[in-house]
This record gives structure tokens, sequence and C-alpha cells, in this order.
């Protein structure tokens, strides 16, 4: 077989910044926050009471007429997955069965999909009405559920929460007959998404591939789960556009929300000989673990990211020299933040100085599987207009952190950008990224 | 560049199983050849109202008995305790150090990845329905949301809600072995596992690992699972005969009955095998994978994403179907799967197909849904092995549409060359792995 060469033709995003890339790159470059009080939920009894919530949208918009139905069984997770690969399937001038069925310019055999996803928590409203039918002297009665409550849930409920549904909306929309698959790595989710799709097409398996993450946190179970785990900060209640601090010295916690970064890979071959506009090439990628018996948190010296680093630099034949841009994890959480920065500067040594590093999600919040695939995103979009926005909320940075966190725009040529993420667990990846070049 | 395929063979050196029909490989492998089914009243909690009461569930299991540190993974939800007992086996028979920071096995924990197929911790129900309860208007249908966190708040359990996350099993493991090199969990449904074997042998063609520690681990018997379940029919609800209730391709099939478990095998490049003097018992040939891209409830009528994953694999294993001696079916006993399943397999094995010799162990251990797969590959490593193909049990009434040599009720003695294992997840998730006896 002969060397494949993966690149990016095109790019979708959701985020709290807006419902398009474009949007989401515009609110990053003006350093704006999508960090407010939550209103999907009354929080006010929540430690956290803020989120990263997206804009009001009709999930119609984004669906063949012939798939509408199909949207009752959509949670919000789907939804976000689905409007950011219209987006993405659209920027690539690909024509699937959903862009025109009549004019179909793919192979759907050849086309892959590869979607990080969480673990899509219900909605405790939906269950209300049946566990308010299983009660015996007001408390849950487990005999009266399976008896009366079962039979107020509605019967393709189960379908919605699978964390596969994601990819197979989407496939379905797109008719996406090739490998399919959901990565569960939580917060790092999107990033080896990318990766492994990378790999499908790299290994000859697909000629395009879909790749990214979505996911809804805006849920109180998910929400409720981050404040007692305590990665949530509890001291901005009153200051959201402030609250979410990576690498600051009053850093406190993070702050979750909704998103989705979708990509659409493609085999070099494929997309020059079809005239694509090729975004990016995607040159390295690279896998590790922390770990750590504080599972909840990464091992303090981010060990398990220094490994990753240092194969996707290996994989891609390059030296810290070489990278222009690093995205980080940067979750606001102090004690990762830190663990992490140490694993960065091990990977990338003398560079640290140098190297521009921009976390997002004091922008952007944690949105969880949907990280990667955002970063990725917003990475291409730094490179296409040579600009690296400011890092928002690091007034100071924390002590022991000694990475180079952009203070003001730059305006810069990136050729190669690198985009880190890690999970609790400690599952750890990294991307990086080529801007094209012949 | 993204590595291309270096086409490394790879080759199993390892394999462990916590289900229903024991907790080791031998006791798991003779229960079925005996043709014993692990299917009883559900005991993890009170289903005796469900419309079904009954599942296939690991019993009388303790982490303990495995590991020096049990501690480490006392929070680990029960996918998780599963995974750690059936990666200690799968270690310990491929000659890999656990609990250890200095293994004296001589392989560098960079070069040892993990791929699982793993699915969810379950949730504490007292907590998740009690704050439902307690915030609930049922006259009204609003949620007072300050009443629901204060239940919520207050029952829920940091490290038990952690442990809910899918990624967790992964975690115990890279724990338990220090593995650092790639480490990864998908979730494509009762797919999922032979995904995750699937995923990891490319790993290690390409180079990226030497050994990957892969598998699945799942439970999903906890009442929000057999709810959805339940309500999506798609269990059997023959209550009064709970072993007989997983009758893969009879007429009288109702339903999966679920189980839960782990199964891990521990793959490795046949260069590193040969390094270290590790015993082979099996090499993997072929993976292939597609999407029905059909309907979310529905598998394609013709069995399209089926045919297309088995023929993928066949290609990628460099054989034809003729090479191929034994099918372990999906098989879960319903309607839809059993029958296209067929239809899909005609379609593949063409004028072999009645030839060919397929049977479904979850006859005798239940759907293991995310870890179905490897536990299933595993007895097709032990068929290769041992000559002989496991039973489909239950096998009393055939449906007349399938006609198919399904080995109904008694193992058969054969020589295994060739073993197909096939996996077909909800929303159209198509995965096989093929096994063949090692050869130099």
């Amino acid at each position: 077989m002969g060397r494949t060469r993966v690149v990016i033709t095109g790019i979708g995003a959701v985020s709290p910044l807006g419902l398009t890339a474009g949007r989401t790159w515009e609110g990053l470059c003006a350093g704006k926050s999508g960090i407010k009080r939550i209103t999907k939920f009354d929080p006010a009894k929540f430690t956290c009471q803020l989120a990263g919530e997206v804009e009001e949208y009709k999930i119609q918009q984004y669906v063949p007429k012939s798939f509408r139905k199909a949207t009752k069984m959509m949670s919000k997770d789907i939804e976000l997955a689905v409007i950011a690969a219209d987006e993405a399937v659209r920027d690539s001038s690909l024509i699937t069965k959903a862009i025109d069925e009549q004019k179909i310019n793919v192979n759907p055999q050849r086309m892959a999909i590869n979607l990080g996803a969480g673990l899509i928590s219900c909605d405790p409203c939906e269950l209300a009405p049946a566990v308010a039918k299983s009660l015996t002297d007001g408390k849950f009665d487990i005999k009266k559920w399976g008896k009366e409550g079962i039979e107020l849930v509605t019967p393709l409920w189960l379908l919605k929460y699978l964390p596969n549904m994601l990819a197979c909306h989407v496939g379905i929309i797109h008719d996406i007959q090739g490998p399919s698959n959901t990565i569960t790595c939580a917060e790092v989710s999107g990033h080896i998404a990318i990766a492994e799709a990378a790999e499908v097409i790299a290994r000859g398996n697909s000629d395009i591939a879909l790749a990214g993450g979505a996911e809804s946190k805006v849920n109180p179970v998910l929400i409720m789960r981050q404040c007692l785990i305590k990665r949530t900060t509890n001291q901005h209640n009153d200051d959201a556009e402030g609250a979410c601090r990576p690498f600051d010295s009053d850093a406190s916690g993070s702050i979750f929300g909704d998103g989705s970064g979708i990509v659409v890979l493609e085999n070099l071959d494929n997309a020059t000989k079809r005239g694509a506009k090729i975004y990016a090439e995607i040159v390295g990628t690279g896998q590790s673990a922390c770990i750590n018996p504080a599972y909840e948190h990464i091992e303090p010296d981010g060990y398990g990211l220094t490994i990753a680093i240092e194969k996707a630099m290996a994989q891609a034949n390059i030296s810290p020299k070489d990278i222009d841009l690093i995205i980080p994890h940067g979750t606001g959480i102090p004690q990762d933040d830190l663990a992490e920065a140490k694993g960065i500067e091990a990977a990338i040594g003398e560079e640290t100085k140098r190297i521009p590093v921009w976390p997002t999600k004091s922008m952007l919040s944690n949105t969880g599987a949907a990280c990667g695939g955002l970063d990725v995103v917003a990475a291409v979009l730094a490179m296409r207009d040579g600009i690296i926005p400011a890092a928002k909320n690091c007034v100071k940075k924390a002590v022991g952190c000694n990475l180079n966190i952009v203070k003001e725009t730059i305006k810069t040529n990136i050729r190669y950008a690198l985009c880190c993420g890690y999970t609790y667990g400690g599952q750890t990846a990294a991307v990086i990224l080529k801007k094209f070049e012949n | 560049m993204i590595q291309d395929v270096k086409k490394e063979r790879v080759v199993i050196t390892g394999m462990g199983i916590v289900c229903p029909l024991g907790h080791d490989i031998e006791t798991m492998w003779q229960a079925l050849l005996a043709g014993k089914s692990g299917v009883a009243k559900t005991t993890i909690f009170d289903a005796s109202t469900f419309p079904t009461t009954f599942s296939a569930e690991v019993k009388n299991y303790d982490v303990a008995k495995f590991v020096k540190n049990p501690g480490l993974h006392k929070n680990g939800n029960r996918g998780s305790k599963f995974a750690v007992g059936a990666t200690v086996q799968a270690c310990r028979q491929a000659g890999i150090n656990v609990e250890t920071d200095n293994p004296a096995d001589g392989i560098d924990r960079k070069r040892i990845g993990i791929y699982l197929g793993a699915g969810e911790g379950a949730a504490n129900h007292e907590a998740f329905f009690g704050a439902i309860a307690a915030g609930w208007d049922n006259q009204t249908n609003v949620m007072d949301w300050t009443k629901w966190t204060d239940v919520a708040a207050v029952q829920m359990r940091a490290m038990h809600e952690l442990e809910q996350e899918a990624n967790m099993p992964a975690a115990h493991l890279s724990m338990l072995t220090g593995a650092r090199g790639p480490i990864r969990s998908c979730l494509t449904a009762c797919a999922a596992s032979t995904q995750a074997i699937g995923e990891a042998t490319m790993t290690i063609r390409r180079g990226d690992a030497d050994i990957m520690i892969a598998g699945g681990a799942h439970s999903m018997i906890h009442p929000l699972g057999q709810t959805g379940f339940n309500r999506l029919t798609a269990l059997s609800k023959r209550n009064d005969s709970p072993q007989t209730a997983s009758r893969p391709f009879t007429a009288s099939r109702d339903g999966f009955v679920l189980g839960e478990g782990a199964a891990i095998v521990i793959l490795e490049s046949l260069t590193s095998a040969k390094k270290r003097g590790a015993k082979i018992l099996a090499e993997i040939i072929g993976y292939g994978s597609s999407s029905d891209a059909f309907r979310v409830t529905d598998m394609h009528e013709e069995g399209r994403g089926a045919i297309q994953a088995m023929e993928a694999a066949i290609a990628d294993a460099c054989i034809t179907y003729k090479d191929v001696n034994y099918v372990n079916a999906h098989g879960t006993s319903t309607a839809e799967n059993d029958s296209i399943e067929t239809k899909a397999i005609k379609a593949v094995f063409k004028e072999r197909a009645k030839q060919i010799v397929v049977s479904s162990i979850k006859s005798s251990m239940g759907h293991l849904i995310g870890a179905a797969g490897g536990a299933e590959l595993i007895t097709c490593v032990l068929a290769i092995r041992d000559g002989i193909v496991p039973a489909t049990i239950n096998y009393n009434d055939p449906d007349p549409e399938l006609d198919l040599d399904y080995v109904p009720n008694t193992p058969r003695k054969m020589q295994v060359d060739v073993a197909m294992k096939e996996s077909f997840g909800f929303g159209g998730q198509n995965n096989v792995v093929i096994v063949k006896k090692y050869q130099d």
C-alpha cells in the first residue's frame, strides 16, 4: 500500500459562542465568553450555577425532510452532532444523500464516521411521570416501577441515550456505510476519535471520514456529578465571564457546557482529485495514559500527556522547534492545569518559553467529548487566518506553570499546531496539524 | 504523516474471562461444552415485577481474589471489577506482570496499550429516582430543582458518580498493568468489544504498540438498562423458563437475555511474542467494520451492513469465504437479528452456506452487550485449540426459514482452522474479527 496523507477538508462547530464554526471563531477572536448562569434548570442550590449553553436552534433545519420524524429520538447530544456534521459536510463541498440525493458525489461504503461521545445522561423530567407512578408512601418503589412506571417510559427511550446514536443518526442522514466507531474516553474522546478516523483512512479502509465529538454537559445529573467530584468552580457564580481561568493563579475549577466539533477528514488523493479546499493535514497523533491512584485527577507530572505529545511529534517527524501553537486541555482545575503544564513542558523542553499556548475553555467551557473536535476546528481556523487570539482569564499565571500563555492576539504564520487533551481516568491524546503544503 | 499499515502479524498470547458461566476460561469452557445455562432469576435488583424477571448474572464474584490491592478498585462499577479479574488472568497467561512499578517481564509499558468496548456503571438508583420523586410535581408537571438538588446533592456519591463514566474500566486496567501505550474505550452497543479487538489488532499492525489488552466489560443488569431493553421489546419474557429463554434461530425465540461480564485477550505482535517466548494461542487475521446507515431502530432488511463487514474482514484476512470453518454468530435470539444474520451468512458464504458451521453461545451465556464479542471471540480460540465447536442450546424447534447448521444442542467435534466472530449492534454497528489457528 502506498503512503496515504490525511487532510481536513471541512469543519463544523456548535458552541456556546455560536451555532457555526465561523461564529465560534469570531467569538474566540473577540475574547467573548459563552459561559452564563444556567437556564436549562434552576441551579440555585448547585455549588456551581454556571455553564456554557448553546443558543436556541430548530433541529429540523439541519436534517432532510425524509428524516425529520427521527428528530423525536434525538437527545441534545445527538442534535449537536447532527448540526456540526451538517456544517462540516457542506463546508467540504461533498454531496452526500442529505445534501442532494440527485447529485451524490461520494461512495457511501468508502465513508467512515468516528465520534467521541459522553455517556448521555437522561433527562430527569422525561422519566418523572413514570417515577411519580412508582411511589409508595412518597418513596420510590422498584416493584411499582417494574409493573406500572415502566409503561410510561416511551418505547424508544433507550435509543436516545446510547452513545453510539450520535454516529448512527449522522450516519443515516449522510448515508455513511463504512467503519463507524464511538469513542467514550470522556474529555479526550474527540481527540481520539479524530486520530482513529485518520488511521482508518491511512490504512485504506475509507477515503473520507467524519470525525470529532459532541456532548451536552448541561444536564442536572452531569453538572451535579462534576460538582460532587469537585471539578467545578464554586467561587464565580456572580462572575460568569471570569469563572473559568485555565492556568491562572486564581483558578478554582472548570465550567461545563454543550458543544460539538466535527471535521471532514479525507485521503489527500481523493481531496485533490475533486479539487477540494484543503485546510490542513493531520501529520501526527499520539496516545497514552496518566496513572494516578486518585484517578479523578491526572498524575502530578502529567507524564501520560508527555508520552502522547512525544509520540505525535515522532510520527509527524518534527521537533518542538517546529510547533507554532498549542491548544491544551486547560480546564481551569488548578491541580490538573499544573500537571498538564508540566507534562507539556517535559515534551517541548526549551521551547516552552516560545510556543504560544492558547486554552479555549475560558470561552467555550468544558464540553467533554466535544473538546477535541472544537479545539481542532479552532486550530484549523487559527492556521487559516494566521491569528492566535488572546487567552482569556489568565491574568497571572499559576505558580509552577511555565507555559507561554498567549497574552495578546498574535498574527503569525502557523505551520504546525498541537492540540492535546486528557481526561479523568487518565487517557491522554495529542493531534498535530500541519498547514497544507502540496 | 499518519503511519501506514506495517502488516505486523498479530497473535493472541493470553485470555481471561468473568462471565455468567464462570470466572475463568476453563470453567466457562467446560460449562459451555456441557450445555449449561448461566441464566436465572435476577438478584442484582428486584426485577420481580418487570416484564422480564431473569438475566445472566455473574455470581459470587470477588475482585479481591485476583489482586493484592483490591482497595484501588473498590469503587469500580461492576464492569470495571470484572475487567480487572479478566485482565489479571490474561496477563498471567501471557507472562505480563500486574500491580507492580517494577515489572520483571522486560516489556516497555509504553508499548502496551488497552482497547476496551466498555459501558456505563449503574446509576445510584436510590438517589436517581429519589431525587426525581422529591422534585416532581405530578399535578403541574414541573420539576422543583431545589427539591431535586436537596436529595441529589446528599445521596449522590462523588466516586460512584465518577465510576459511571464509560472510560473507567480502561482507567482501572491502566492502573492495574501500568500500560502507557494507546488507551482507548469505545461503545458501539452490542458490537463494542469486537470493534475494540479489531481496532487493537490494527494498532499493533501499524506498529503503535507491541501488546494490546483488548476486549470488553459491561453490565446493563440495572433498573434503567432493563427498562430500556424491555421497552424496546428486545428481551425475552419467558419468565417461567429462564434457562431456555435464549434460543437463537428457533421458531419460538422471543428476545435476548441480558447478561454481564468482562472478556480480555492479550494481543501481541508475532515478533514480540516470539522474542518473549510467549505461548501463542491463535492469530487474528482479519477485521471488518461497517454501518447500516439504515434505521436507528432496525437492521437493514437484507443485512447490507453485516455482509459488508464480513466481506471486509475476509478481504482484510487475505482469505476467501471458502476458508472459514466456523461462524460464531451474533445470534441474539431476537426475531430480527437471527433472521437477518442468517440472510447475511447466506449472502457471504454462497454455495457453502449450508455447510458452514454456525453457533450462538448467547444461548448459554446470555448477551453480555459491550462485552459479548470479546467473550465469544475467546470461545472461537478455544474451539480452534480443542477441535470442538460449542452448541446453540435450547434449539428444539427450528425456524423453517432459518436453515443453516446451527450446531443444535450438542457441541461438535471438528477441526477449526479459521473462525469468524461477528457482532451487530443497535443503530447498525457491524464488526467482524477473523481468528486462525497459529502456524509459523
